[in-house]
Parts: structure tokens; C-alpha cells; sequence
């Protein structure tokens, strides 16, 4: 690990609940028992032939960056509504790379809600039969729309986790963009089923209150600008436990996404819950049950 | 040691943020090892009394961190004679940087106004920062959507002043790859990594642009300071580009100015 810069950069502590340079280091460091598990990647941001060319190039800044664990949902050229045998190809990718790096990656099944039927055929194939921990769905279909139903309840049986992208754009969001507000009435509707908020609506000042009453759904707070105050504000209102580190890498940095949580003035203990914890904690049960052991 | 060139002091309008009284942020500052930060001021952004926000800022920077914040006076050449507002920075507050605000005050890069004010900026040997957008646009307040400045007309501009130094600031992907290097090229235009996002996204602005126009930046503490510092952990520089980007590329532009 390149440690060079952090320890220029530190300068003496003073008496602040804020971290020093040589506590970030210290922080990121792997042999402190940090246990840094990343919820959004992607096979963007690098050049590679194969999805394992990819990932391996992700990696390595993962590595850099002390993040132990990352996951991986939809392959390229991205689809925001894809057919079935499009979702399928995508989800072939990610389980080619899971082929080859599944010791250090998970894989999400990428579906589509206007095919719901396929989508439960896909998350029997992908996550039932195969390796697969959870499920993404995108920009196809408003989540609130009840035909989502089926594989919310097939998910919860499978305690396979659920991303679902959500924003709240000024400019309006795309005809089947979910908001964090659509997603709390699909968490209203399946209470005991764990559902994750993904980018908290982007606007997270609106995200995070438009959830919390939702008390299963958990905010992924990566693939956004970052903005201070935000791991603060989710801590206060929803509870460390509920706020979960990503960062939607490789078109975002990993540094970026990271500093929202190393940046934030929260405690030790929520910081390494947000960091790792509540991921592994979520997902502890569907990977047991696959023989992996957390 | 670490040059900041993309800092701001008071109040950001849209809600509070941790770091916004200057006694924290000197302090975070410090703790994260920046030895300069050039501030500005986010009253700059909207205020219409630009000259008293530039008073105050000047005040704020000499009364907190014994030297460490560099003001850097606000300028919106569509008020009326904002002439005196630049004369002032350069005089009175004896400030060596100014930054602009194109989007939220009214103008392009194309407007007869920009070919003034830079002629300005080199009377008195400024420089001068370019604020391509604050914040991402799709998180704009639903009253003030502001859209990020357009970049296209800026070649042309700088071409016409070569000698003006200008740093863009706060671009996440409005000049990419070969627009960032022709821009580099075409004038004395600098770029800073607050907004450089991808993995590795340091490593990727090396490549295109020269290494001796690139400054560090943070966007604090509208972002959390950490980011623009990790970047350099993520990406594997060496330590010569690090100390060119964290500091000397600055110093140098400072120079005896």
C-alpha cells in the first residue's frame, strides 16, 4: 500500500472529534480489521476484453483503496430497458467474472419489471441455481407498480438483496425512474423483505426522509457527488444500521464515495458498519446458505 | 504539503454544511495537511453587494489560520461597474486570484463581457478561476436550476488572452480528454481534481493533461475534503507528480505575483 502520502500529509492531532490524516490512514489500513465491503460496481471506467479483464483492473485500485469485497451488477454496453435475452447476456458477463474473481466479487442479477416473468425465471437461474446474492433493477419500471410484486416476494424467500436505482432529479426523471418515494411504497407493501434505496434519490436531503419510515429499506449511498453532510444526515435520521457504502466504480472513484464516509463526523462504530458491516450483515444468510463462509 | 486552490468560506445557500464556519474549516484544513487554501466566498455566487463580500472574505482570511487561506475575490461582470470590484480585489484586499461565476450570473464564455474582464484580470495580474458549475445540476434547488457553464466558447477566449492564467474548477466531464488538452494547449488554462471521477481518476487526468497544468482542488466543504486526497492513494502517481499537483504547480503560478 502506498502510504507515503497520507503520512506526509499528517500533521499533528489536536484535540477534535474529527480524524487526522494518520487516523485515515490507520483507518484504511487492511490490518486494522476494517472490512470494507463495496454494493456498487460496474465493469465501467477500465478498457478489458473479458468481464474478468475488467475486474482485475478494478481491483487493483480496490486494493489501493482497502476495500475487501465488491459487487458487481449489469455488464456493457448498458440497457436501460432490457429484453430478456439482454438481461441475460449482461448477467452472463457477471458470472463469468464471478468465474474467475468469486473470491473476491459477488454478483447482483440486472432484471427488468416489464418482464416479470423472465425475471423470476432469471433470479431461479442466477441466484436459486447459481451464484448470484441479490438483484438490481434500474430504470425500466417504476418500482411502486405492484407487477414487482412476484420478485420482491421470490427475493425475500431467497433473502437475496434487492438495489433498486432511485433519484429525484430537478429536471424530472425518466419515464420508469423510481424515486425513494416509489420505493417506500414498495417497501410498504413487502415490510419484512429488506429492500436497499440505491444512490438515497441522489437529492439525499429529500431520499432520506422520503424512506424513513420504511424501516426495511437500508440507503445505499453511492454514484453521487461527494457532498458533505450527507453520511451525517443518514446516520441522524435512519440510524447507522441503515446506511450502506458504495460506490459505483468504475465511473465513479473509489475515493469520492469513500470520503462521504471517512469525511462524515460519526462514530467508529457506525463509520465501520456503513463501511462493511450492515452489507455483510444483510447478505450473511444467502451466502451461508451458497457455502460461503463470512 | 498541499496547495487547495478550489476552497470557500460562509454560508452555501441551499443548507448548512459541517464545515461552513471558517474556525472548523482551518482546522480540518490543517488537519488534512493543506498548507494554502484559496478561498473564495459562496456569497459570491448570489450576493449583488459583491464588494462587501469580498471585504468580508478579505477580513475572514486575515483574522483565521495565520496565513493559510488566500482570498480570492468574487467578480460578476454583468453588475454595474464590477470594473471597480476588480480594482478593489487587486488594490485594496491586495488579492492576487479571482473567480468567476458564469452560470449564475448570466453569461458565456463567448460574451464580449468575458474578453473585458480577462483584459481586467491582466492589468492587474490576476488570476482568474472559472467555477464550471457548483453543484450537480440534477440536485438543483426546483426555483434555481442552474446549468453547468459551456465550456465550447472557452478555447477561443484564451486564445485571445494568452497571457491571462485560468483555472477551471468544478468539471466532472463538461471538458473531456482531448478538449481538456487542446484548452491546455490553446492558452494558460489549468485544470484542478475536485470533480475528476472514474477509478483511477487521477492517473486518467495525467494522461491528458500536462502535468505542469494540473493543481490540487477539493470543492471544500461543499465535498468532503477527503475526496480530492484519496485520489491520490487510489491512483499510483509517484511522488514527483504528486508533490507537482499537491503543490509546486501552484507555487509556481503564485510565483512573485
Amino acid at each position: 500500500m502506498d502510504r507515503r502520502f497520507f503520512l506526509e500529509a499528517a500533521t499533528v492531532a489536536s484535540a477534535s472529534s474529527l480524524l487526522t490524516s494518520r487516523q485515515l490512514l490507520a483507518e484504511l489500513a487492511p490490518t486494522n480489521g476494517d472490512d470494507i465491503w463495496d454494493l456498487h460496481c460496474h465493469f465501467s471506467g477500465v478498457v478489458g476484453e473479458t468481464p474478468a479483464d475488467r475486474v482485475e483492473k478494478i481491483v487493483e485500485y480496490a486494493d489501493r483503496m482497502a476495500i475487501h469485497r465488491l459487487i458487481f451488477f449489469m455488464g456493457w454496453p448498458w440497457s436501460t430497458a432490457p429484453k430478456p435475452d439482454e438481461f441475460r447476456r449482461q448477467n452472463d458477463q457477471v458470472l463469468d467474472a464471478l468465474s474467475k474473481w468469486g473470491h473476491r466479487i459477488f454478483g447482483f442479477a440486472y432484471l427488468n419489471g416489464h418482464h416479470p416473468e423472465e425475471s423470476l425465471a432469471e433470479i431461479e437461474r442466477c441466484v436459486a441455481e447459481g451464484p448470484m446474492i441479490g438483484v438490481k433493477l434500474w430504470v425500466a419500471r417504476k418500482c411502486s407498480e405492484e407487477a414487482l410484486d412476484p420478485i420482491i416476494k421470490r427475493c425475500g424467500e431467497l433473502q437475496a438483496a434487492i438495489y433498486q436505482h432511485t433519484w429525484l432529479k430537478t429536471q424530472g426523471n425518466g419515464p420508469g425512474e423510481s424515486t425513494p418515494m416509489d420505493l417506500a411504497i414498495l417497501a410498504a407493501r413487502h415490510p419484512n423483505v429488506p429492500i436497499i434505496c440505491g444512490h438515497t434519490g441522489g437529492d439525499w436531503t429529500r431520499g432520506i426522509r422520503a424512506v424513513r419510515a420504511a424501516k426495511n429499506v437500508s440507503i445505499g449511498i453511492g454514484g453521487s457527488e461527494p457532498t458533505a453532510g450527507f453520511v451525517e444526515m443518514a446516520v441522524r435520521e435512519l440510524g447507522a444500521e441503515r446506511v450502506i457504502y458504495g460506490s459505483d466504480a468504475g465511473g465513479r472513484s473509489f475515493s469520492s464515495q469513500l470520503a462521504k464516509v471517512y469525511g462524515a463526523e460519526i462514530s467508529e462504530a457506525g463509520r465501520r458498519q456503513i463501511l462493511g458491516g450492515n452489507l455483510r450483515r444483510m447478505l450473511t444468510p444467502i451466502l451461508r446458505s451458497k457455502g460461503v463462509n463470512v | 504539503m498541499i496547495v487547495d486552490v478550489n476552497v470557500n468560506l460562509s454560508r452555501w445557500p441551499f443548507r448548512r454544511l459541517p464545515h461552513d464556519e471558517t474556525s472548523r474549516l482551518v482546522k480540518k484544513l490543517q488537519q488534512c495537511g493543506v498548507s494554502q487554501a484559496w478561498a473564495g466566498s459562496f456569497d459570491g455566487v448570489l450576493h449583488r453587494d459583491i464588494a462587501d463580500v469580498n471585504r468580508r472574505l478579505s477580513e475572514d482570511c486575515r483574522r483565521h489560520g495565520d496565513g493559510l487561506l488566500l482570498p480570492v475575490g468574487s467578480v460578476n461582470p454583468s453588475l454595474p461597474d464590477w470594473e471597480e470590484d476588480v480594482r478593489r480585489c487587486a488594490e485594496d484586499h491586495r488579492m492576487k486570484v479571482i473567480r468567476l461565476h458564469p452560470n449564475y450570473h448570466g453569461y458565456g464564455f463567448d460574451s464580449d463581457l468575458c474578453d473585458q474582464l480577462l483584459a481586467e484580470a491582466q492589468r492587474f495580474r490576476l488570476i482568474v478561476q472559472v467555477a464550471l458549475k457548483m453543484e450537480d445540476v440534477r440536485t438543483n434547488h426546483p426555483l434555481m436550476v442552474v446549468p453547468t457553464v459551456d465550456a465550447t466558447p472557452l478555447a477561443a477566449l484564451v486564445k485571445r488572452h494568452p497571457n491571462v492564467p485560468l483555472i477551471v474548477m468544478n468539471n466532472y466531464g463538461s471538458v473531456r480528454g482531448d478538449a481538456a488538452a487542446q484548452l491546455a494547449e490553446a492558452g494558460n488554462v489549468y485544470f484542478e481534481n475536485s470533480h475528476a471521477e472514474q477509478v483511477g481518476a487521477l492517473e486518467k487526468l495525467t494522461k491528458d493533461v500536462p502535468l505542469e497544468r494540473l493543481l490540487f482542488g477539493s470543492h471544500f466543504p461543499f465535498f468532503n475534503l477527503e475526496a480530492s486526497l484519496f485520489k491520490f492513494r487510489e491512483s499510483a502517481l509517484g511522488g514527483a507528480i504528486t508533490e507537482a499537483i499537491q503543490h509546486k504547480n501552484a507555487e509556481e503560478l503564485l510565483g512573485d505575483r
